[in-house]
């Protein structure tokens, strides 16, 4: 345990747990907008696998990185489009078209990948940019400041998406159709056109997330979110519909999960029970989910499809 | 009378749109359609021995399926699948490593039953959560999932590992050779149609009689219709939700005990993932459930529909070169347009004439069935 607790060891999980914490907070705050309208997505996961592949091939093939990040995005944009028709239009019970579009996203990931790659083959990935100054204070420079443009992006949104919710009209308006529809609806908010910008901009970044994942880790496999994106949703809940809540949910799942890996390799977790030891994050936030679930109170449309009749 | 018959062909319909995409798909692959249809079909009913495999296939999804519908008709979601049907394959196994004398009349019932009380647990635990710690049972069944996959590979990987493993060195993560005295009798000889399927079917069966037949159902499909209406009746709401949950998670965990027995192997395997044991039954017993309008019998005939595009997948790899993971995208593209068909089932409902047709004087079971598709919340 001793060797844990030195200095380079704990920086370097630090900067292990900012780094893991990324795809998950990204997910998260997009879910974050789509519950606070009242629209569960469940497809998370599924949206991840998705971008995560497509964003993985354009580097494969063209070795661009932004370009990847942009076809991870349009494909969050695509499912967004199609989520938005299932939940908005056909009013479809939200848990489970949101498992549809994970066993979806689960189905055609693997399919594409194994029609059009077959074995994985490691990509560059995404380079870390020190910030002038900041980088080289010691201890916090390196896991803070010494990121991806993905990770800065994720903690920037943290503020960027209290500010939309909070204090625009937009924001208002989101929350307004995820707490009461009907009346938001008779002060002539749109609860569709609201939802489905909603929905659109929540998938974006679930598909900005698969970007940072695959990206982050610069290969590909089947089922390679291993249902990261279903966390991300009970995130939202951890962080009781809160973007800064939300932050300190996906950190602390972030910091547990680095630990586990910087225990198991330093041996402090025998590999014996090693399994054992990568429950701890799901037990982490059942536990959470139990102590949070009285205090906290959902948006109350959330799940309800919107219906005029 | 009309558009009941309309209503109730829009899941077909939204099966055939459904289809249409696998079509658009496989063409997309470069591959022709109408071989690739000819390949699964021929691969899921082609002989004998493939209708054997494709019942088989289709077991766990009948099991998870029925537990599906007695949890949604209780108006609460199981996701938990996966990790009820690995926690009964753990407790059956055990059972079967620590007896493995008992004779077959004996031991095939035991690993059955020990299996619905590892799924029952896993399924009581979410539904214990919800009803007294109110935590949303979809995110717990999810965290479950997660844990149970290392859980099983922690035990598969240590404590139950084969000592064969460890001696040559090998380590695969699997248990030895269970008893044959546990193993599910063939029922078909010369095909791998065991025992197995008949239990499905008849717990597919016995569910819809707890449902509609017993007080024990009506007080869960009265907790599913109204929570309050069913409280002011003196129904325990809290019991049922966590009850719900355990007839459903202990259904899985039979698919579980199933999957063991029932395999070649006679043995626990695990590749790392829970798909790798449990081929994602968890998840496409849902779909079974879904096409099946959320009905234990009619999930029978869906969950064949079902194996059978699974195990014709697999022939479509074998002849066209298509990646059997076509079927899982498939999957989700059937639940996702069956789901937003409810809605045009209602709406044709009320364009097409007079709503009476659907009051009253419907069975009872058909009238849920249209609300509760459209209705299921968290």
């Amino acid at each position: 345990m001793s060797d844990f607790f030195t200095s380079s060891v704990l920086v370097a999980t630090f900067a292990s747990a900012i780094r893991l914490a990324t795809p998950y907070l990204l997910a998260s705050l997009g879910e974050t907008i789509g519950q606070r309208s009242g629209v569960l997505n469940l497809g998370v996961d599924g949206v991840m696998l998705l971008s995560a592949f497509f964003s993985y091939w354009t580097v494969l093939q063209t070795g661009n990185l932004w370009l990847a990040v942009v076809v991870a995005l349009a494909v969050g944009i695509i499912m967004g489009v199609l989520y938005g028709i299932i939940t908005v239009f056909f009013e479809a019970t939200q848990g489970i078209s949101g498992i549809g579009i994970f066993i979806f996203g689960l189905g055609f990931s693997d399919l594409m990948f194994r029609q059009q790659v077959g074995t994985p083959k490691p990509v560059q990935r995404l380079p870390s940019v020190d910030i002038p100054v900041l980088a080289d204070i010691p201890y916090i420079g390196e896991p803070l400041f010494q990121r991806s443009l993905l990770t800065y992006l994720a903690f920037a949104l943290v503020p960027l998406t209290f500010l939309l919710l909070n204090k625009t009209t937009f924001g208002l308006n989101i929350r307004s159709v995820g707490e009461n529809p009907q009346a938001a609806d008779s002060l002539g908010v749109s609860v569709e056109r609201t939802r489905f910008a909603a929905i659109l901009i929540g998938n974006s970044l679930a598909g900005l997330a698969g970007a940072a994942l695959v990206l982050q880790l610069g290969i590909f496999q089947p089922n390679l979110t291993q249902g990261m994106g279903f966390i991300a949703v009970a995130l939202v809940y951890f962080g009781a519909w809160r973007p800064l809540g939300v932050m300190g949910g996906a950190l602390l799942y972030g910091l547990v999960n680095a630990t586990v890996l910087q225990w198991k390799s330093l041996g402090i977790i025998p590999v014996s029970i090693s399994d054992l030891a990568g429950m701890a994050p799901a037990i982490v936030t059942i536990g959470a989910l139990i102590l949070l679930a009285r205090r906290v109170n959902a948006p109350a449309a959330l799940t309800k499809p919107f219906s005029r009749h | 009378m009309l558009n009941k018959v309309l209503g109730g062909l829009v899941p077909f319909l939204a099966a055939l749109v459904a289809f249409a995409f696998g079509a658009i798909m496989l063409i997309a692959l470069g591959a022709n359609p109408f071989e690739g249809l000819e390949a699964i079909f021929d691969g899921a009913f082609g002989s004998g021995e493939r209708l054997a495999a494709t019942a088989v296939k289709a077991t766990p999804l009948i099991l998870v399926g029925a537990g599906i519908t007695i949890a949604f008709r209780t108006n609460v979601v199981n996701i938990g699948g996966e990790s009820q049907i690995i926690g009964g394959a753990l407790l059956s196994t055990v059972v079967a490593l620590g007896l493995p004398d008992l004779p077959a009349f004996l031991l095939v019932p035991l690993v059955i039953i020990a299996g619905a009380i590892g799924g029952g647990i896993l399924g009581a635990i979410p539904g214990a959560l919800k009803a007294y710690a109110s935590v949303n049972e979809i995110l717990s069944t999810i965290m479950l999932n997660l844990m149970m996959v290392q859980f099983m590979n922690y035990l598969l990987r240590g404590p139950l590992i084969d000592p064969y493993e460890l001696e040559a060195g090998t380590r695969i993560p699997q248990t030895e050779r269970l008893s044959d005295n546990a193993a599910l009798p063939t029922i078909i000889g010369g095909t791998r149609f065991h025992l197995g399927v008949l239990i499905a079917v008849a717990a597919a069966i016995v569910a819809y009689i707890i449902l509609w037949r017993t007080p024990v159902g009506f007080r869960l499909r009265a907790v599913g219709h109204s929570p309050k209406a069913a409280k002011a009746a003196g129904i325990n709401v809290k019991r049922n939700i966590t009850l719900a949950l355990a007839i459903s998670g202990s259904l899985a965990g039979i698919a579980g005990a199933i999957l063991v027995f029932g395999s070649e192997g006679q043995r626990m395997v695990t590749d790392g993932s829970a798909a790798g044991f449990t081929s994602s039954a968890g998840f496409n017993g849902i779909v079974a459930a879904l096409f099946g309008g959320l009905h234990p019998l009619w999930t029978i005939p869906s969950a064949f529909l079902f194996g059978a595009l699974l195990t014709g997948a697999t022939q479509l790899q074998r002849v066209l070169q298509v990646p059997s993971s076509l079927a899982v995208a498939l999957n989700g593209i059937i639940v996702i347009f069956v789901i937003s068909s409810s809605r045009v089932r209602t709406w044709l409902q009320t364009t097409l004439g007079n709503t009476n047709l659907f009051g009253k004087e419907e069975d009872d079971e058909d009238d849920e069935e249209i609300n509760s598709t459209a209705e299921v919340t968290t």
